[in-house]
């Protein structure tokens, strides 16, 4: 059942509401009013989302608010129309965006305190919110792409938002357009919905329109579904199109936070759960999906291990969890994907947030390599990244815990073991560089410069509230869906369930060896982290010694940028100058203009003789017009 | 009229005319066209169009022709030079035309329904009575706006050929050589 | 008596000569004196085609194309004689200042 809730909107109007304010008002409105607007707009958009959350819950399963605000397009027989749906999946979508967003909202109140930009930062920040929220509540999927386009915009705005620097302004345009080639794909995933159901006459994009036909996108959903994906590889940093999110690092870190973390990437993961019918009829699909997102989470840790600017472990790490959550939504766990989108967004973006807090007070020192030792000068800083790394490497009782093991063993069950086995090692290099992070930079003997060894000081108040905030959910976060057999076990999936379905396992899994297994693997890896960086820390260089090439192969993030640029980008370029510019605009197009010009011109000069100025001269045109005419009259008329 | 006088008149006008296009001094020309205009007259006396024949004579052969005759002395005109080079092209260009045209015409006239009765004809026909009885009633307003158009012609004539009053100069005493001209014919002057 | 056709004939080759003489003569003055012979070609046909036909039409359209080409050629003489005056020739020739 649905009920007809207004409020809905509202949602949507206070970030609107704020990108108005500081578009407009910003400079002359001054900081705290920026701020308080800004990081105001998005509690109140989350208490409202409460409102709503209260509502659905006292509602029967099954059940969703929904506004249509005005009709939008209206073509024939095809009709979209501006509406919302606040269902379980939203519900839990919204909240995050809007609370997660909330919270860092307020803690870039103190990480852009000194900032010139002010007011831009919270204008793209709001806007963002608002496209964000436009993607999840949509009803329909055309509105649901608007969100998509409008979070690609304001990722870009954000990662170049000092775009004074040349490279930061390239990485946001790199950004864009690799966005941009999943957005083809997703389009084309839209156009061929539209027509595998108007060859049946039913012209609708709703969610609940295409669910209940979805017999009629029999035919062609393994296409439209790998051209969805491609979207989603695109928005949500998987192979191939996941390039742009460790250059994105170089957008203020709660951008990185709310945008690379817990919000924007996960709309690829969004966009599968909400579209569970159309994958469960192309299980050739789901199957590459799973496929693509193990393979992913794989390749991104094997990078993350030797990195050493402390934003770019995270952006790695952040490829590497979106990979967990489409091997989930690939197995046709959907709510297991979802499970640990939610908690990633807590821990991720305490990570984040913490790594701006040690940026902060390092002054805007970014490499690990010159860290160190710095735990007791953050006490609050150290023991919230220290949780998220906890909750990250899925130690027990943490949020991630519950969510990675629920992924790889509906992965298991799924029958895709060997999907399962590359998590398993995936987990044990997340839990080795994530704790390497921690230890190079909080312990180990100090690399700090002298100079910023004086200045290091704990971020204020309005950063370390956020922290701890995040570190509160990173631990309780996961609580929601406990394992099988105890208190409220399953309760997330069971909400869940009316909007994607339940799973239905394939091969019997025993949950605990598998979950053994998992934590070994997790034990594993802190053994050797603390072995390599805390007992003999000359180690891991001259393992990088010995290992030579390969090693080089990893720092190099397996050049893909380099192959990217040299398969793609050159030959475009080249292209696009020489055949676009040179050969069709130049000699074609510039050629036609100018020599219709040219020609007339010549012509004109010919034609211009006959102007003798003689009048004999016209008398004789005259009487050659004559005779033609009256011969025309004469044998081709008379006779 | 019978034929023989006919093909007479005809080769005379002809020949006249030629002579008014190949003749290189112009009152040679002038003289060529008086006899053209004179045949031409004998031609319609003949053809029993007395009175427009000697309206012919009288004022076309009369008075058009003196008229060229003086304008022909006031402008002191030489004969030409023998042959003027060039243009040669298009001197066979327009010999061409006109030879087309004449054949054109032929062929023309000759296909049209040649005339009705041309031994009956009205009494009275070509007399000025008749002419008079056509002029005064269908050809009426012509008749009145060709009045006008003569008045027209006149002052039109005048006034383009007119010279204009020369600007009065500075009264300077003219040096002895610095006579004011006397007006000459041969148009030098004039401002 | 004379057919009409062969007095309209004498009138085009009369025609004929006075084109010939419009466009290849120099002389201002005689490329008028040839638009008169034209002009005195037409009135020829006019007569015989009246004669062909017992109307008086024929006669009236000749006087009035009698008048009217007086007058031309008195306005015409008044032209030529205050080009003269400004241009000291009556070379058709010279007169190309609407040259391109």
């Amino acid at each position: 059942m649905t009920a007809y809730f207004p409020a809905l909107s509202l949602i949507l109007i206070f970030p609107a509401l704020g990108v108005i304010f500081h578009l407009f008002m910003g400079r002359r409105a001054g900081r705290a009013a920026v701020g308080a607007v800004g990081t105001g707009v998005m509690f109140a958009a989350f208490a409202v989302a409460l409102a709503a959350f209260a509502k659905l819950l006292a509602m029967p399963a099954g059940a969703a608010l929904e506004v249509t605000l005005w009709p939008w397009i209206s073509a024939g027989s095809f009709h979209t129309s501006i509406g919302f749906r606040f269902d379980a999946l939203g519900a839990v979508m919204t909240l995050i965006v809007s609370g997660v967003g909330a919270v860092i909202h307020l803690y870039s109140i103190g990480y852009m305190a000194h900032d010139e930009d002010y007011a831009r930062y919270f204008a793209y920040m709001n806007l963002f919110a608002l496209s964000m929220l436009v993607l999840v509540l949509a009803d329909n999927l055309l509105l649901m792409f608007v969100g998509w386009e409008g979070v690609g915009l304001c990722s870009y705005l954000l990662i170049s938002f000092w775009y004074t620097n040349v490279q930061f302004a390239r990485n946001g345009r790199k950004a864009f357009i690799v966005n941009r080639v999943g957005d083809a794909g997703f389009i084309l995933g839209i156009l061929t919905i539209t027509a595998a159901l108007a060859s049946h006459g039913v012209w609708t994009l709703k969610f609940t329109g295409l669910a209940a036909h979805a017999s009629m996108l029999a035919p062609v959903a393994t296409t439209a579904a790998l051209l969805l994906f491609l979207g989603a590889t695109g928005k949500s940093a998987q192979l191939p199109l996941y390039v742009w999110l460790p250059d994105a690092m170089v957008g203020p870190t709660p951008v990185s936070a709310l945008i690379h973390a817990a919000t924007m990437v996960t709309a690829g993961v969004y966009m599968v759960a909400r579209l569970n019918f159309l994958y469960l009829l192309a299980p050739d699909a789901m199957h590459l999906v799973a496929t693509v997102g193990a393979v992913t989470a794989l390749f991104a840790a094997t990078i993350a291990i030797v990195q050493t600017d402390i934003k770019r472990v995270l952006a790695y790490s952040t490829i590497s969890q979106l990979g967990y959550m489409f091997m989930g939504v690939g197995s046709g766990a959907f709510a297991a994907g979802i499970f640990h989108l939610m908690t990633h967004a807590f821990f991720k973006g305490l990570l984040f947030l913490c790594a701006g807090s040690v940026i902060h007070a390092m002054d805007g020192e970014q490499e690990m390599t010159r860290m160190g030792a710095l735990a007791r000068r953050l006490p609050i800083t150290y023991p919230t990244m220290l949780i998220a790394t906890l909750a990250i490497s899925a130690v027990p009782g943490f949020s991630g815990y519950f969510s990675k093991d629920l992924i790889l063993d509906r992965t298991f069950e799924a029958g895709y073991s060997n999907l399962w086995f590359i998590g398993v090692v995936t987990a044990a290099l997340t839990s080795f560089y994530m704790f390497r992070l921690i230890f190079l930079t909080f312990h180990g003997r100090s690399r700090v410069e002298p100079g910023k060894l004086a200045h290091l000081h704990e971020s204020p108040s309005v950063m370390t509230i956020p922290l701890i905030i995040l570190a509160v959910l990173s631990v309780v976060g996961g609580w929601v869906q406990l394992p099988a057999g105890w208190l409220w076990d399953g309760a997330f999936t069971r909400f869940l369930a009316p909007v994607v379905g339940n799973f239905h396992p394939v091969v019997e899994g025993s949950p605990m060896t598998l979950g053994l297994a998992a934590s070994a693997a997790t034990l594993l890896g802190f053994v050797l982290s603390y072995g390599l960086y805390i007992v003999s820390p000359e180690t891991p260089a001259r393992i990088a010694q010995s290992a030579g090439a390969f090693y080089q192969l990893l720092v190099r993030k397996y050049y893909v940028d380099e192959i990217y640029d040299a398969l793609i980008s050159r030959p475009l370029f080249w292209a696009s100058e020489n055949v676009l510019n040179e050969g069709i605009d130049h000699d074609i197009i510039d050629g036609i203009v100018d020599g219709t010009g040219l020609g007339v011109e010549a012509s004109g000069e010919t034609i211009r003789r006959t102007a003798t100025g003689n009048v004999q001269n016209y008398a004789l045109l005259y009487l050659l017009g004559a005779v033609g005419v009256v011969a025309y009259y004469l044998f081709l008329v008379v006779r | 009229m019978p034929l023989w006088l006919f093909g007479f008149l005809a080769a005379l006008s002809i020949a006249a005319a030629l002579g008014v296009v190949l003749q290189r001094n112009p009152v040679h020309c002038l003289l060529a066209l008086v006899l053209t205009l004179l045949t031409i007259a004998v031609l319609f006396i003949g053809l029993d169009a007395v009175t427009v024949g000697f309206l012919q004579a009288i004022v076309y052969a009369g008075a058009i022709m003196v008229l060229f005759l003086f304008v022909i002395w006031l402008l002191n005109l030489q004969s030409e030079v023998r042959t003027q080079p060039g243009h040669l092209g298009l001197k066979l260009c327009a010999a061409l035309g006109a030879a087309m045209l004449a054949g054109e015409l032929f062929t023309f006239l000759g296909s049209a329904p040649s005339a009705v009765r041309p031994d009956n004809v009205l009494a009275g026909y070509g007399s000025i009575d008749s002419l008079a009885a056509m002029l005064f009633s269908d050809y009426l307003i012509s008749f009145e706006v060709t009045s006008v158009l003569l008045l027209a012609a006149v002052v039109g004539a005048v006034a383009i050929a007119r010279r204009l009053p020369r600007a009065p100069t500075v009264a300077v005493r003219p040096a002895d050589s610095e006579r004011p001209e006397a007006p000459r014919m041969t148009g030098t002057g004039g401002a | 008596m004379v057919p009409s056709g062969y007095v309209v004939g004498l009138s085009a080759v009369l025609f004929a000569i006075g084109v010939a003489g419009v466009l290849l003569r120099r002389n201002v003055i005689v490329i008028f004196m040839s638009i008169e012979v034209m002009l005195n070609a037409v009135n020829l046909a006019f007569v015989a085609f009246g004669r062909g036909l017992g109307s008086m039409d024929g006669q009236t359209i000749v006087f009035f194309v009698m008048t009217v080409a007086a007058a031309e050629a008195a306005v015409g003489l008044a032209i030529i004689i205050s080009v003269f005056r400004n241009r000291e020739t009556v070379n058709a020739d010279e007169f190309n200042l609407m040259r391109w």
